[in-house]
């Protein structure tokens, strides 16, 4: 059983790195910008596709992933440029309702572009396979390979937050914005950097999710939601917050999802505590929410409620 | 309006339902010189590769044969979307409006359980080359309903059997929570007796199975037996094979097949599935379907197109048997009762229940000599099988 925990605890940080990256982006755009953008898991989806597209092209994943961050940083630019700069003055509702559209549409040019089958990306020659972990327990490279680079891009990201000038402009915008742009920094500037980071750290995490999952239209729904609730755990606009959240989230969904019908089985039957345990999993990350929340309304590390 | 005409219009509308109840026998597309044929199937989303499939299948049977039974054909290919209300739509318009002959379709059974009145009950011919459900084939079974496929529970009942004949004693079980999930374990275990390591269902469209792969890793069981269609099993399998569990022998139905691998490649290569026919199945039929299959359309056929393609040669002989004249109902269906015709699978004929009498066999994922990906014939686990649901049937 302690295997079992072990192994299902390294799956939940890869999880949760992934969430991590997503989030990321989502927390600064809506600490910063104040932009509700349910179009996020588009841009997750849109780095899967890439990383397919130009890993098929050159024949290499890591040409692939290389080639998708300029193509990353493409369709950031031109998101804002042409959708998102509009939104900022509109009320949430106004921002809800486009954002929404922009799923829509972007999901049926993917199904136009690269057609209704998934994708498949191959796994690089260099991570796949496994190692040994303890006993008969294997873990796949690749998956520590996910935990490895998103640990890295988390360790840049909280260089570059508490280090540089544009993190400094990041923090004092997520806390006070009228008085960042009073104080004669572009703020159109400001926000089309923020949105395009974020924008590329979405797509970097499909990309890197790309070799274990096929790359289908709808992808980006399914994390969409657990990004939301770790944006809210994490407390909004702290990419440390984002963070924390993420790996909390995800373990917690992770062990739940295992451990529960394992508990469960024990009083109900199999089928029943498969059914009761994946229902258990996903409520309770809510009720991590609705603790967290309770105890501090603006979230972990949240600067205003 | 007087009560007279009022009257009058009832009756004329009563009469007119009268004969409409009355065509049942001998449905209107009988009358004329055209044999027309709907194919139903999900051509579109994420499950659109097996309704591809079973299109080329029959398109290949039809274009061979030329004239079926001797009469010029029209076809019309409608993609269900996998949608069951849109499904039963378009099964009325075609028997209705279209005035087919014969539909033949779809791939899943929602969507047969869907179509099956609106098509069966004018007395329209309706023909399901995949969907196999189990009521259909006891209780419900109906004269002017053929499958050229399986029953549904069959290949999981193969891969029980296998399960057994291995002496398994542990066996771990993997579906997802959805009604054909539950009917897949329970066909295993029918031919199974041995131990369950550990029962998991998963969420329908689930995609990463780190968690559930886990779980096998640490209770180390004799082998893996799971049900995982379309993108799931995709995904399944890949991780399976990152994971370091290929030492655990992978037992399936529906998962490891020619829609699935040409996206999981190298990482299926190996695993074990049921079915009743594989591409390389050695009989004259056989390779003559797989190689001009391959020639038009570039890929492997897999289990989808072969009982498709059966569908087109069905048609073909029974139409033939009784020179065209579609308005003899009983004739017609006592000609395809007869299933005069050789199927790339070998031996078939249908039961009682107009479902099919055949061999199941163990097939093993391979690489072939041109590079592609396919299943490839290990040993035959049941010889001339027969559902479990055929003796529920009261047709003759």
């Amino acid at each position: 059983m302690t295997n079992l925990f072990v192994l299902q605890l390294l799956n939940g940080v890869q999880l949760g790195v992934l969430l991590f990256l997503i989030a990321a982006g989502l927390t600064l755009v809506f600490g910063i910008m104040d932009v509700v953008n349910l179009a996020h898991g588009v841009l997750y989806m849109v780095g899967a596709y890439f990383v397919a597209t130009f890993a098929a092209w050159t024949g290499s994943f890591w040409w692939g992933l290389l080639l998708m961050l300029p193509a990353a940083v493409a369709v950031g630019l031109i998101l804002e440029l042409v959708v998102i700069r509009r939104l900022y003055t509109r009320s949430h509702l106004d921002q809800v309702l486009a954002t929404f559209g922009l799923v829509m549409m972007a999901n049926e040019t993917v199904k136009i572009v690269w057609g209704v089958s998934p994708l498949s990306v191959p796994m690089p020659e260099l991570l796949s396979g496994s190692v040994p972990l303890m006993g008969p327990l294997q873990y796949p490279v690749y998956r520590i390979a996910i935990i490895v680079a998103g640990l890295g891009v988390a360790a840049g990201l909280f260089l570059m937050v508490n280090y540089t000038r544009i993190g400094m402009l990041l923090r004092a915008g997520a806390t006070n914005r009228a008085m960042v742009s009073a104080l004669g920094i572009d703020i159109g500037k400001l926000f089309a950097v923020v949105f395009t980071l974020g924008a590329v750290l979405a797509c970097l995490a499909g990309a890197l999710i790309a070799p274990i999952l096929s790359v289908d239209t709808g992808m980006g729904e399914s994390v969409l939601i657990l990004t939301f609730v770790v944006v809210v755990i994490g407390g909004i606009g702290s990419i440390k917050g984002a963070f924390l959240g993420a790996i909390l989230v995800a373990v917690v969904d992770t062990l739940g999802g295992v451990f529960g019908p394992i508990l469960l089985r024990e009083v109900l039957d199999p089928a029943a505590a498969g059914q009761a345990g994946r229902m258990l999993a996903p409520m309770l990350v809510y009720i991590l929410m609705a603790v967290i929340l309770f105890a501090k309304p603006a979230g972990l590390f949240g600067g205003r409620a | 309006m007087t009560l007279t005409t009022r009257l009058l219009l009832t009756t004329a509308l009563a009469a007119g339902l009268a004969t409409t109840a009355q065509a049942q026998d001998v449905p209107a597309s009988a009358e004329d010189d055209v044999l027309k044929i709907g194919l139903v199937y999900t051509l579109s989303g994420p499950a659109a590769a097996l309704g591809k499939q079973a299109r080329d299948g029959f398109m290949l049977g039809a274009e061979q044969i030329g004239e079926l039974g001797g009469m010029e054909a029209e076809i019309v290919v409608i993609d269900d979307e996998q949608r069951p209300d849109k499904a039963a739509d378009d099964a009325r318009e075609l028997v209705q409006r279209e005035n087919v002959d014969f539909v033949v379709g779809p791939i899943f059974s929602n969507i047969l359980v869907a179509i099956h009145q609106p098509v069966t009950e004018t007395g329209t011919i309706l023909i399901s080359t995949n969907a196999g459900t189990s009521n259909f084939a006891g209780a419900e079974c109906n004269e002017n309903f053929f499958v050229t496929s399986y029953q549904n529970d069959q290949n999981h009942e193969v891969m029980g059997a296998y399960a057994e004949q291995q002496g398994y004693q542990n066996v771990f079980l993997m579906a997802p929570n959805y009604q054909a999930g539950k009917d897949s374990l329970a066909g295993f275990k029918n031919s199974y007796t041995g131990g369950v390591a550990g029962e998991v269902f998963t969420e329908l469209g689930q995609l990463d199975f780190s968690s559930e792969l886990a779980q096998i890793a640490a209770f180390q069981p004799d082998a893996l037996f799971t049900f995982m269609p379309g993108g799931m099993g995709v995904n399944l399998v890949k991780q399976y094979d990152q994971a370091g569990l290929s030492s655990i022998p992978f037992l399936s139905a529906f998962t490891v097949d020619e829609t699935t691998l040409p996206a999981t490649q190298d990482a299926a290569v190996g695993l074990l599935g049921g079915q009743n026919w594989a591409p390389d199945l050695d009989n004259a039929a056989n390779e003559a379907f797989v190689s001009a299959f391959i020639e038009k359309y570039d890929y492997v056929p897999g289990t989808y197109a072969m009982q498709a393609y059966d569908a087109a040669q069905l048609i073909n002989s029974a139409v033939g048997k009784i020179g065209g004249e579609l308005t003899d109902r009983d004739a017609l269906r006592a000609a395809l009762k007869e299933a005069d015709f050789d199927s790339p699978r070998g031996d078939f004929s249908f039961g009682v229940n107009n479902y099919p009498v055949q061999d199941f066999y163990l097939v093993e994922a391979v690489k072939r000599d041109d590079g592609r990906y396919a299943t490839s014939i290990v040993e035959k686990i049941f010889d001339d099988y027969v559902d479990n649901y055929a003796d529920q049937c009261g047709m003759e």
